[in-house]
């Protein structure tokens, strides 16, 4: 089986899926489940106090029996706040470890800022937190957050929240040739090629909401992004032919190919 | 009379609480939520035994959609 193995726990499903922006709870379990993903992002804020008392609560919806919970610092800006928000995320999952850290840099672009993402990531780890580490696509940040003992390296394909799709392939080829842990495109996948050419560049899954919560559609998106992640990786599997701008080589055998019609032959009386 | 900054917003308590009894007042019993108390994590398992003093800071917190 090819299954995606992270912190020693093994998955079947390479798509990850976040669990914002949808219109209900219905519309984000209805496009997680089609979705096929295992391993689903939460975010962590302050309750309403003394305000909407018997609101469901989206654990009941997505319960930590049946899916991996994976807490993120989505909104963090500084180091404190990321490794706060995180312990607070350990407590309310009872003790679970497996945690995405984002710092960002800036609340126009949401760029993460690497500087603080290096630090916060350090302490967490010394804290025994399992790290997936959403990261700028530079291959030697990459690298640095992987020798440090983050458990995934997940670079941007482009901004948050962009659909722009996969901006620079080279970066990702680099990141994905010199890691020995996981790597998972985070960030910016617009529509179902996007998730794919992550896919076939050798990423080993893809996280995403945007595309799926925003989209007309989101429950079928779910179901376009499940087929583009499995096509990309079989893709990447079964090696792709090699690109060349002119093929000598037509596809049909050139032997036994019918001689011209004769025109204007004489024919037998 | 004690004053706790419960997030951000601050709230007046008749006399001394512990934390099992803030979440009783504030409706919140039995609901999924962690409780950090001046930067630090307050455990489940002390909720009953944690005294909350006057100028406390809390956070509470849910898990929420997010990506």
């Amino acid at each position: 089986m090819d299954n995606l193995v992270i912190a020693g726990k093994t998955y079947t499903s390479r798509l990850l899926v976040g669990t914002g922006k949808y219109k209900d709870f219905d519309e984000t379990r209805a496009a997680v489940e089609m979705s096929g993903a295992e391993i689903i992002t939460v975010a962590i804020r302050r309750t309403n106090i003394g305000q909407n008392a018997g609101e469901p609560n989206l654990l009941d919806v997505l319960p930590p029996s049946k899916y991996t919970l994976l807490p993120n610092t989505a909104g963090c800006y500084t180091v404190d706040d990321a490794v706060r928000t995180l312990r607070l995320a350990r407590e309310l999952l009872d003790g679970h470890s497996l945690v995405k850290l984002e710092v960002l840099g800036d609340p126009k672009t949401l760029y993460p800022n690497m500087v603080e993402t290096l630090k916060a990531a350090e302490i967490l780890i010394k804290e025994d937190f399992q790290v997936m580490v959403y990261t700028s696509d530079d291959p030697i940040i990459a690298k640095q957050l992987e020798d440090m003992g983050c458990v995934a390296v997940m670079p941007l394909a482009s901004l948050i929240g962009s659909g722009m799709g996969i901006l620079n392939p080279w970066n990702l080829q680099i990141i994905i040739d010199n890691a020995s842990i996981p790597v998972l495109v985070d960030a910016g996948v617009g529509t179902a090629s996007d998730a794919t050419i992550a896919m076939e560049l050798g990423c080993d899954g893809v996280l995403m909401n945007t595309a799926i919560a925003a989209a007309t559609n989101p429950v079928l998106m779910a179901s376009a992004m499940r087929k583009a992640v499995e096509a990309g990786r079989e893709a990447y599997l079964a090696g792709r032919m090699a690109k060349k701008l002119y093929s000598a080589s037509p596809s049909s055998p050139t032997e036994g190919i019918i001689t011209p019609a004769q025109t204007g032959a004489p024919r037998s009386a | 009379m004690i004053q706790l900054t419960i997030n951000g917003q601050p709230q007046q308590f008749e006399s001394a609480i512990n934390v099992a009894q803030l979440i009783d007042l504030l409706d919140l019993h039995g609901k999924r939520i962690a409780i950090e108390r001046n930067g630090e994590i307050v455990p489940r398992s002390l909720f009953s035994e944690q005294m909350l003093a006057h100028g406390d800071q809390l956070e509470v917190v849910v898990a929420v959609g997010g990506g």
